[in-house]
């Protein structure tokens, strides 16, 4: 109870902060209002439909309730999350600005002092633009549009028209709604037919870049036989004096194409993570999910998988870790819409020091989708007595001709375990260390170098300190 | 005046409320080989477990010294960091580390000092084979899926990369074709030196056979109830520890 208390006062003052910092920024358009929508989209430069879009959105969330499911989202204060609407100002913050603890942990990760610096919003832009300039022109000359979505919704207002939040409707949720209302920022990737990205795209920076706010959109079309790798960098905390993250990514994986979208979200602890992220799938087509959930305070992240053409496949791999005060809430939903249709979904949550991790799928297989197959395996590591986690999986299966398979662990790090390391030479932290690595490794190796190296950083960082 | 490699003084433990030790007194010098034997629960694993400090059980008298500096308080990696090694009768399977790499891992902790990977890599090698394992299992996660015989073969090839200055076995060649038995008795021959010293937690005198025995302790009832030399295995191979109990 006293902890509850703890964290109810840490965000109180992070919101005073918030206020004295930025007051002079925000003397008009208090209040999540439809003049505010309009003046985003006027500043924005929007064509009509996006307006009429973002304002049909507020509707829909004025009249949405929350969910009544799912960790407590009793914090969050919806009068306080209005005013953090428009992402400009905080996008200028200096170095000095960043609260302290995301400074040392920026030290820990061994994140070289210009990097950080962009990360923070300031200075070593260039670097990172001449890089990002460098993969664009690559992929240029292959057809392939990498941009952020306020250009995409300038130069190919068609594409977007067509395609956005279509998969994610306004209502969906309540989130999804305010989303629609405020979005800002965020990716476009378009993989025209046949072409196959070999580098991955990284939107590793560019989160933190001027204009990327805490609603950032990201939409992704991949054509017919093409293919592409789409990491979503968010493996170093991000600067975040918002409480509120609500983004929504939308994902076509077209005939015979494949995807495959990971993301490390590490947000600060203060952050209400609640994002919607989803994919239609057509024939043969196949989308890959790699998820590691470890900061904020509490997230609820399902990305869904449609299967909506015959043959389609998807593919998830989660990794959540809950620390002290974090309600992760996480897990994955897949539709099967279509004959042999296949999911495979891999989760391990660890969770410590009092932390919360759930995991919650929901997988349904249609009438139609004769000959699907599903396979699950989700396992939990729970580091002390303190911790709690959840199993919370859902089978909608409507057709007999199916194959599908549950397998769920949970456990506690084996004291006996800890005590063989030790008896060789590993001290208390690298032994659990060591074991929890372990548990993750497959998952890790899923991940391009550098990120399973950071997060193999962040989780000897979580550990630390944790012991005793 | 020679220092004794472990000193053990009227060492009481209990788990859980429960007493399993009762006053044990034993002294281990550099260059000697003990036996420890008696009944199935006589306490045999639980002192292996206490000497390296096993957190599940509590001391609740005597202490333990290690070249005459008192570790009964002592947190397990910082006895291992000072020479001590336990070899497990069922070690853990820790999934995700190679045992390469663990190995690795291991030796810098225990030496404190950076170990470089070719080398390493050759020593391992050729370690394995004088144990008769395939090169595979260095790329195999610590322990898993391997049999009874491969994890014990495994935990000998621990101790001779790590070349602790006090190895104690506990039960290693339980459950062992006579092989296999045979390669890890040599293996213990070849670690044998006069700075080091090895106890042997065993129920079967096998694993023995190539080993100059120096001491024989017979323990029962959480105490040792008989120090002798090696002539006693005989007795017992002969007659049964109910003959050397009384």
């Amino acid at each position: 109870m006293d902890k509850q208390k703890t964290m109810l006062k840490d965000i109180d003052r992070e919101r005073f902060d918030f206020r004295d910092e930025d007051k002079s920024g925000y003397k008009t358009g208090k209040g999540l209002s439809a003049d505010i929508v309009a003046e985003i989209s006027k500043v924005k430069n929007e064509p009509l439909w996006m307006l009429e879009h973002r304002l049909r959105s507020l509707e829909i969330y004025d009249q949405t309730p929350l969910p009544a499911w799912g960790p407590p989202l009793d914090e969050l204060n919806m009068d306080e999350i209005v005013t953090y609407v428009r992402p400009d100002t905080k996008m200028k913050s200096n170095w000095n600005e960043v609260p302290e603890y995301i400074k040392s942990t920026f030290e820990r990760l061994g994140i070289p002092q210009a990097e950080r610096n962009y990360l923070a919003g300031a200075g070593a832009q260039y670097d990172s633009e001449v890089v990002y300039h460098n993969i664009k022109q690559e992929l240029l000359s292959q057809g392939v549009i990498y941009t952020d979505m306020e250009t995409a919704l300038r130069e190919h207002e068609d594409i977007v028209r067509e395609l956005f939040m279509k998969l994610v409707p306004p209502q969906d949720h309540k989130f999804v709604a305010l989303h629609g209302a405020v979005w800002s920022g965020g990716s476009f990737v378009y993989v025209p037919q046949g072409i196959h990205v070999d580098i991955p795209l990284q939107s590793y920076f560019r989160l933190n870049a001027p204009g990327a706010g805490q609603f950032e959109h990201t939409l992704i079309v991949v054509e017919k036989g093409a293919s592409a790798h789409f990491i979503e960098g968010c493996s170093a905390p991000k600067y975040n004096v918002v409480n509120l993250h609500a983004g929504c990514v939308e994902l076509y994986v077209r005939e015979g194409a494949s995807l495959r979208y990971s993301t490390i979200e590490n947000w600060s602890k203060n952050m209400m993570n609640l994002n919607t992220k989803r994919a239609i799938v057509e024939k043969n087509g196949s989308i890959e999910w790699i998820s590691g959930t470890f900061g904020s305070h509490t997230t609820m992240l399902y990305p869904t998988s449609i299967l909506k053409g015959e043959g389609s496949r998807s593919a998830f791999t989660g990794i959540t870790f809950a620390g002290k005060g974090q309600n992760l809430d996480t897990g994955t939903n897949v539709v099967h819409a279509a004959p042999n249709t296949s999911s495979t979904v891999s989760s391990r949550s660890i969770s410590k020091d009092g932390g919360c991790a759930v995991y919650r799928s929901s997988i349904t297989i249609l009438p139609e989708a004769s000959g699907a197959k599903s396979s699950i395996v989700c396992e939990s590591l729970m580091m002390d007595s303190a911790s709690r986690t959840d199993t919370i999986p859902v089978m909608d299966i409507r057709n007999d001709k199916v194959d599908i398979g549950h397998e769920a662990r949970i456990g506690r790090i084996s004291d006996a375990a800890v005590f063989y390391l030790m008896t060789r030479g590993l001290t208390e932290e690298e032994a659990k260390a060591t074991i929890v690595r372990g548990f993750v490794e497959p998952i890790a190796k899923e991940l391009p170098l550098e990120y399973a190296v950071e997060m193999n950083r962040l989780i000897s960082i979580e550990l630390e300190g944790t012991i005793g | 005046m020679p220092k004794n490699l472990l000193s053990i003084k009227d060492l009481h433990a209990s788990v859980n409320g429960q007493p399993i030790l009762n006053g044990v007194d034993i002294a281990i010098n550099p260059g000697e080989v003990h036996v420890l034997m008696g009944p199935n629960g006589a306490g045999k694993s639980t002192l292996a477990n206490v000497v390296m400090g096993d957190p599940r059980y509590r001391v609740d008298k005597g202490n333990i010294f290690f070249e005459d500096e008192d570790i009964t308080e002592e947190k397990t990696d910082a006895r291992a960091r000072r020479g001590m090694f336990l070899s497990f009768q069922a070690p853990e399977e820790i999934s995700g580390i190679t045992v390469e790499n663990f190995l690795r891992t291991a030796k810098a902790a225990y030496t404190g000092e950076e170990i470089k990977l070719l080398p390493f890599r050759k020593e391992l090698r050729a370690k394995m084979e004088e144990l008769g394992m395939d090169a595979s299992y260095a790329a195999r996660y610590l322990n898993v899926g391997f049999s009874g015989g491969e994890k014990k073969k495994n935990e000998i090839l621990q101790m001779s990369i790590l070349n602790p200055k006090l190895a104690i076995l506990d039960e290693t060649d339980s459950g062992l074709d006579i092989d296999a038995v045979k390669t890890i008795s040599e293996s213990l021959q070849r670690y044998k030196n006069k700075e080091n010293a090895v106890l042997i937690i065993t129920h079967i005198t096998r694993i023995l056979q190539s080993l100059s025995v120096d001491y024989v302790h017979i323990m029962a009832e959480g105490r040792i109830i008989r120090t002798s030399d090696a002539s006693i295995i005989d007795k017992i191979n002969r007659d049964g520890f109910a003959s050397v109990l009384g």
